[in-house]
């Protein structure tokens, strides 16, 4: 719902520099790490539309001290993590800065993650660096740059790379903790991701039959692998986008719970991105306005629900793993947990994965978000009553992270959660 | 076998020994000063000294446990856990358990379905806050009881509760102001109280059997009494609360048997096995030490100590937050007698002493001039009839200016402030001051030091010598705490951690207070000063973060003092001092006296201040919101739009007679500030009697505050719990509160977003608060961005709560609502139009008080903008001038209605650069969006070479930080004024 209007150049602003068509061929595109086993593919969707995308692993103290440095420091923490990978790569040598941009994610959303873009324009303009274009990577286009077109197709191969990205994940998940052999499930994870990044660069693997072969054979390569029949603590992990994914940003999250004798379920990434669609459609029930953009939302999600449906199959035909909610399912349970016509941040999807877990058996949810993040007081903390009113059994453990919270007192809060766990399991 | 419970938390070791019937035979409780694994193996010696060679089962617990049970192969118990177990063992029928430590607070609810809580990593009023609260009364903690059983429980005064800092900047205000120590001792102990409720009930309600446990509620009958009076109920304090946790580790089925002896030897060579990433050190080698003191030896200036009065002499005395500091110069500028004391709660008789010690001394000095300064300013000036007040920041400019004639750019880190400003043309040009939340400054410092055993000197010297300075983050206080704590698990030593703190507070200078963006924006003379910059530690770490080399004066913590001296010297004119004389000094008295003003409907507690007795007695009233108990100095005319719109609304808050018309209630908050007359008017036409929430008030705010879920929301929204109750008290059934993703599309940016709290808090209260019976709450989702669309679409949402509404009369209605919005906003922008005139006309300031409309609301702004009238300005809000500006390009995405308002805001001020009109920023504290806006805001103002001032808001209620902020933004403009006339 934007609306038109002419604006004024203003006294203060500052060049922003478009990346143009000549840059496609000349930068390379840095972007942060986001998601856990989904960023090979993403990246081999980039590179097959010619685009030289370049995932950032850098990890540590001093990448968030580069983000602190500058960003205002009362911001998401998220974008401190985002932008100290950036930047830092910037800065710290590997790189040579005129020869690369920027990528950021806008979801256009009401919350702060929406000027991530420009409040990472900012600090390049205070470092004097200008010059390196940062690209505003969206599904409404928020911004255009000459050299940087997204087409609908290329959103459609970008779901393909999440959905095989979260198939891994999801398997990676539930085997790795009960492997007889250790290692063995992350040298599949890996083996996957290149067959897969390989078909890429082919153009195979994306659509139709080559496309279910191969979900199904990473689902029954799972299943073979030789699992102990150990008991776990189950663990579920919703949140921020970013924190509930990002070892930089929830403190190595998982390998605690790995430590912990834990098993987790972190719901996929595919449904985050239909909620974005979704959202379009349940805006224009709300509140009408122009039916413009209704049709494409709907032609994306119908092919979502395809590539989702695909995974859902291979997973019941070849498996007993847990397998999530379709996401009209999922939208129905969300129904019963919060409005879905809260939109902002994560909106009505976090407290709809809570109760999904809970209904797969994973009733020990961390919650983990951004210290402060203003959506979270609503979906988040705003829910926890309505969770334990619906699933009494609910063990619920917000974490708030932040730059500046001790990594001892955080993790105490997650032992409670376990320690509770342990008592209802009939341990103590 | 026996069994031993050992419990570390942050600041005690808790240890116990139960027979094999569960009986606890032995028990110790001390403080482990953050040596706990020492103090373990101590313990563990006493237990083999009374059961000697026994094996026994042990269990750790406790939140300075858990590492070092890691490290040493030991079972550990999450400690709220450990609670759970010895409770459900001793106590079973308990319903709830509130347990306070050191630095944890933790509710646990065990009726029911069993929930668990202990507070955020944001929230200190525990028992270490118990502790600082009693050092800065200069009292024990023992006597903080004592007195707090003699407060006045009429006069509790409203102390922050949502961290240590900020109820710290709300008491030692109170205690300057001379506020019965009593009182403020009892209301400490309510701020906790309020704090646990408001941070960890999150809509749970405390009752049934209740257990205090812990250390400040088994040490603080007046804690306990305190929770008594809050929740209503009769808790207990049950035998060994000391010892639950500790108990709780040593009957949980995962201990181990161990003997004490042994385990006590490897306690004793415990050495934490983890490492952390060090910072480079602060100095490589002993010569680059000393080169450093040498340089700044040789640039500490040419200002000279006298040793005895040289003419006419000139006093400045600076009351801060922490320190009291006084000293006299002469004609050429020279110092004399110089003081540095810590306030310990009361400035008073301190400059009294040092008076009288000067008259007795040197019986024939003259004083030709006085000037005060700091948060004491007003009742020093009072009690010693001083002759000049100067706000803090012309004074830190005066001595600078004296040290580095060039100087542009000061950094100032006292006891409690960070100041810092930057001077354009001899005027001083921006200003940057701490907020409430993130004192890492002076006091911090010397909180640490004191934690950790030493002197803050001691402290400071440990730090040059580390090898490998801990990077600690540049958090506050209380999440610093977590950190060196961390540290410590790590390995760092003392050296290293003290060299940490030392960068932290640099760091939170440099990338929180001022925002760096790069060390060249710094200027090209940096005189740093504040007592924090003795700590040679600090001082390094500021030049190696900058890359700068900078001039540190002398005497740094004297520069407050010394510039009021010499702004008395430049200032007098000629007239003689009024400055109490030796005589007056021997009959000086000073009494103190609490009352409740009944001027407004504030009611502020005031504190009057008497000196001196019979005719000649001077008054001094502190604690109030605005000139009005004072009778004298308020500004006739006030042009205030606050106030104005405030007005306007109310008419629509009136009480409406009962004349059978179904209900519609209204809570009264954020977006309603704006819409109000919208809503009201819709249902009026539509026939129902529209019921608005009362005024807000602390006391609202408390009687919701238990259904809070999320601690670290913004008050405002905090608020709407209040007014909830509120409603449904007065009898209200059908409670109307919508859910609006988009707000108004004033064209002004690219979109008209709400931000999510206001957008969605409604779905925030229907989850939390308790609905009455046949309660109708109406939160569905509409937008009245798109007038044509609204109709059908209100129709369709009030449908699903099963209202049916006829469309035609809704249509009927909705015309007339927005009508009557748009007749309410024409109102508002006419009005200010006028103010302007007036204002041209008088020739008085404008300020455009720039927020959000729900700064409306005298609880969330506090009265602030009386004070900017009281100061003689006209005041504005944002809405009323920003429709005179067109859509502009700004750097950041301009997607929020209310903050678009403040950019054009902040953009037509901007652009009237011949006009004496400025914008002062309104935050609320916890607002992220504000992180976004207030770099812009800054930006525009700055541009136009205007400076910016924010003002952050909370449930704060100490104007003490916001009167300097406007007194010196007031001095900015009076100085860049008078700049222009030369």
């Amino acid at each position: 719902m934007k609306s038109r209007t002419e604006f004024e150049p203003c006294e203060y602003e500052f060049e922003i520099p478009p990346f143009t068509k000549e840059m496609k061929k000349t930068h390379m595109i840095l972007a942060p790490d986001i998601f856990p086993v989904h960023m090979d593919l993403l990246q081999a969707v980039f590179r097959m539309y010619g685009y030289n995308l370049v995932v950032l692993h850098y990890t540590g103290k001093q990448v968030i001290q580069k983000g602190l440095e500058c960003i205002h420091n009362d911001m998401c923490y998220p974008l401190i993590c985002l932008t100290g990978q950036q930047i830092y790569a910037l800065t710290c040598g590997d790189f040579d800065p005129r020869k690369c941009a920027l990528i950021q994610f806008q979801t256009g959303g009401g919350c702060r993650a929406s000027n991530y873009i420009w409040l990472v324009r900012k600090a390049l303009h205070n470092m004097g660096m200008d010059y390196v274009p940062v690209i505003s990577l969206s599904f409404t286009q928020i911004e255009k740059s000459p050299g940087f077109r997204i087409t609908p197709m290329m959103i459609v191969k970008g779901m393909v790379a999440i959905i095989y990205g979260d198939l891994l994940m999801l398997l990676r998940n539930q085997v790795r903790p009960y492997e007889a052999h250790k290692g063995e499930t992350d040298a599949l994870v890996e083996r996957w991701n290149g067959i897969i990044a390989g078909q890429f660069k082919a153009n195979k693997g994306l659509v139709g039959k080559k496309f279910r072969d191969n979900l199904h054979a990473i689902v029954r390569d799972f299943a073979d692998i030789e699992k102990l029949n150990v008991r776990k603590t189950k663990v579920g992990i919703v949140g921020e986008i970013y924190v509930k994914y990002s070892p930089l940003g929830n403190n190595g999250l998982e390998a605690f719970l790995d430590s912990q004798n834990c098993e987790y379920m972190v719901p996929g990434v595919l449904p985050f991105f239909m909620t974005l669609f979704q959202n379009h459609i349940t805006d224009h029930e709300l509140y009408g306005g122009s039916r413009a953009k209704l049709g494409i939302n709907r032609t994306l999600l119908r092919a979502m629900r395809k590539i989702e449906k695909a995974m859902d199959d291979a997973l019941r035909e070849e498996s007993d793993f847990t397998r999530p909610l379709p996401f009209d399912e999922l939208v129905k349970l969300g129904e019963k947990t919060l409005d879905t016509g809260v939109k902002m941040g994560e909106g009505w999807l976090l407290p709809a994965e809570i109760a999904e877990l809970i209904e797969d058996g994973y009733s020990n949810v961390i919650c983990a978000q951004p210290f402060g993040c203003l959506p979270n007081h609503i979906v988040a903390k705003g829910t926890a009553r309505t969770i334990r009113n619906l699933y009494p059994d609910a063990n619920l453990c917000p974490v708030d992270y932040d730059s500046g919270a001790s990594v001892v007192n955080l993790e105490n809060r997650i032992k409670l959660m376990l320690a509770m766990a342990a008592e209802k399991e009939g341990a103590v | 076998m026996k069994r031993i419970g050992i419990d570390i938390g942050s600041t005690t070791v808790k240890c116990i020994v139960l027979a094999e019937d569960g009986r606890m035979i032995f028990s110790l409780y001390e403080r482990h000063r953050s040596r706990a694994s020492e103090k373990m193996a101590q313990m563990l010696d006493s237990v083999t000294e009374k059961f000697p060679g026994e094996q026994m089962q042990i269990g750790l617990s406790g939140s300075a446990g858990m590492g070092m049970a890691q490290d040493m192969d030991l079972p550990f118990i999450q400690e709220v856990y450990a609670t759970r177990l010895s409770t459900r063992e001793l106590l079973p029928d308990t319903d709830t358990v509130v347990e306070l430590g050191g630095e944890d607070a933790k509710i646990l609810f065990l009726s029911d379905t069993m929930e668990v809580r202990m507070n955020g990593s944001c929230a200190g009023g525990t028992g270490a806050f118990i502790d600082q609260m009693a050092e800065l009364m200069s009292v024990t903690p023992e006597e903080m009881e004592t007195l707090a059983e003699h407060a006045d429980r009429s006069r509790i005064y409203t102390i922050a509760s949502r961290c240590g800092v900020f109820a710290k900047s709300d008491i030692q205000p109170l205690l300057n102001q001379g506020a019965r120590k009593e009182d403020v001792a009892a209301s400490i102990f309510y701020a906790v109280v309020n704090q646990t409720i408001a941070g960890l009930a999150q809509g749970r309600e405390i009752c049934g059997k209740v257990l205090y446990l812990g250390g400040p509620l088994t040490f603080f009958p007046a804690l306990r009494n305190a929770f008594d009076d809050v929740l209503h109920i009769k808790g207990i304090c049950p035998e060994n609360s000391l010892y639950f946790v500790a108990r709780g580790a040593a009957i949980s089925p995962g201990t181990k048997a161990v003997d004490p002896a042994d385990l006590a030897a490897r306690a004793r060579s415990y050495q934490s096995t983890h490492t952390y990433p060090g910072c480079r050190p602060l100095f490589c080698s002993k010569e680059e030490y000393e080169a450093f003191s040498k340089r700044h030896e040789k640039d500490s200036g040419s200002i000279k100590e006298i040793s005895e009065p040289n003419g006419p002499m000139y006093l400045g005395i600076d009351a801060g937050s922490t320190t009291v500091k006084a000293v006299l110069c002469d004609e050429n500028g020279d110092l004399f007698h110089p003081l540095y004391l810590p306030n310990s709660g009361n400035p008073v008789p301190l400059i009294r002493e040092y008076l009288s010690d000067l008259y007795r001394r040197w019986p024939e000095i003259e004083i030709a001039g006085c000037a005060v300064t700091g948060y004491g300013e007003s009742i020093i000036k009072n009690a010693f009839c001083a002759d000049i007040g100067i706000v803090e920041t012309i004074a830190h400019y005066t001595a600078a200016k004296r040290f580095c004639p060039d100087v542009d750019f000061i950094l100032d880190i006292g006891g409690q402030d960070i100041k810092c400003f930057k001077i354009r043309g001899g005027v001083i040009d921006s200003i940057f001051l701490n907020e409430a939340c993130s004192s890492g400054c002076g006091s911090f410092l010397q909180t640490f030091a004191g934690v950790l055993g030493f002197s803050a000197e001691e402290f400071s010297k440990k730090a040059l010598l580390a090898d490998a300075p801990v990077d600690l983050g540049s958090r506050c206080t209380v999440f610093m705490n977590s950190s060196v704590k961390q540290a410590q698990k790590d390995g760092a030593s003392l050296e290293n951690i003290a060299a940490g703190l030392a960068l932290s507070v640099v760091k939170n200078a440099l990338y929180k207070v001022i925002r760096i963006a790069n060390p060249s924006t710094l200027g090209e003379h940096i005189v740093v000063q504040g007592g924090t910059f003795y700590n040679d530690a600090v001082l390094r770490a500021f030049e190696q973060e900058t890359g700068r080399e900078v001039l540190r004066p002398r005497v740094a913590g004297l520069m407050g003092a010394y510039g009021a001296a010499l702004y008395a010297k430049d200032h007098m004119e000629g007239r003689p001092s009024s400055i109490i004389n030796a005589e007056g000094l021997a009959h000086f008295s000073h009494e103190v006296k609490t009352v409740v003003c009944n001027g407004c409907s504030n009611h502020c507690h005031l504190t009057v201040n008497t000196f001196g007795k019979g005719p000649d007695a001077r008054r001094y009233i502190a604690g109030n919101r605005c000139e009005k108990p004072l009778g004298t100095d308020r500004q006739s005319v006030h042009l205030d739009m606050f106030a104005y719109k405030y007005g306007l609304l109310s008419k629509y808050r009136q009480e409406q007679a009962d004349d059978g018309r179904p209900v519609i209630g209204i809570p009264m908050g954020l977006n309603m500030y704006e819409l109000l007359p919208f809503w009201h008017r819709l249902f009026t036409e539509l026939g129902y009697r529209v019921v608005v929430s009362g005024e807000s008030s602390h006391a609202l705010y408390v009687r919701g505050q238990h259904t809070i879920p999320s601690d670290t929301a913004c008050y405002p929204a905090k608020l709407l719990h209040g007014h909830m109750e509120d409603l449904y008290s007065r009898g209200v059934r059908t409670v109307f509160y919508p859910c609006m993703s988009y707000n108004l599309d004033e064209k002004k940016g690219q979109n008209h977003y709400n931000c999510p709290v206001v957008a969605y808090y409604p779905t925030v209260l229907e989850a939390n608060v308790r609905h009455p019976e046949g309660a109708k709450f109406i939160r569905g989702f509409i937008g009245l961005h798109d007038r044509d669309e609204f109709t059908p679409h209100f129709v369709r949402m009030m449908g699903k709560y099963g209202i049916t509404l006829d469309e035609n009369a809704v249509r009927k209605a909705a015309a007339a609502a927005y009508a009557e919005l748009d007749g309410y906003l024409k109102n508002v922008r006419d009005k200010a139009a006028e103010y302007m005139t007036l204002a041209k006309e008088k020739g008085m300031p404008v300020i455009v008080l720039a927020g959000r409309p729900y700064h409306l609301d005298p609880e969330i702004n506090h009265g602030i903008h009386n004070l900017v009238c009281d100061m003689g300005a006209a005041v504005l809000t944002e809405d009323s001038v920003a429709w005179l500006e067109n859509a502009f390009k700004t750097t950041v995405l301009n997607q929020w209605t209310y903050h678009a308002r403040l950019y054009s805001a902040a953009r037509y001020v901007a652009g009237k650069k011949d006009l004496n009109m400025h914008l002062v920023q309104l935050v609320s504290f916890g607002c992220g969006v504000d992180a976004v806006t207030t770099d812009e805001t800054r930006v525009i103002l700055e541009h136009a070479g205007k400076p910016y001032t924010q003002i952050k808001i909370d449930e704060i209620t100490n104007l003490g930080a916001v009167k300097i902020r406007l007194r010196s933004l007031f001095a900015v403009i009076g100085e860049s004024d008078t700049g222009r006339k030369e």
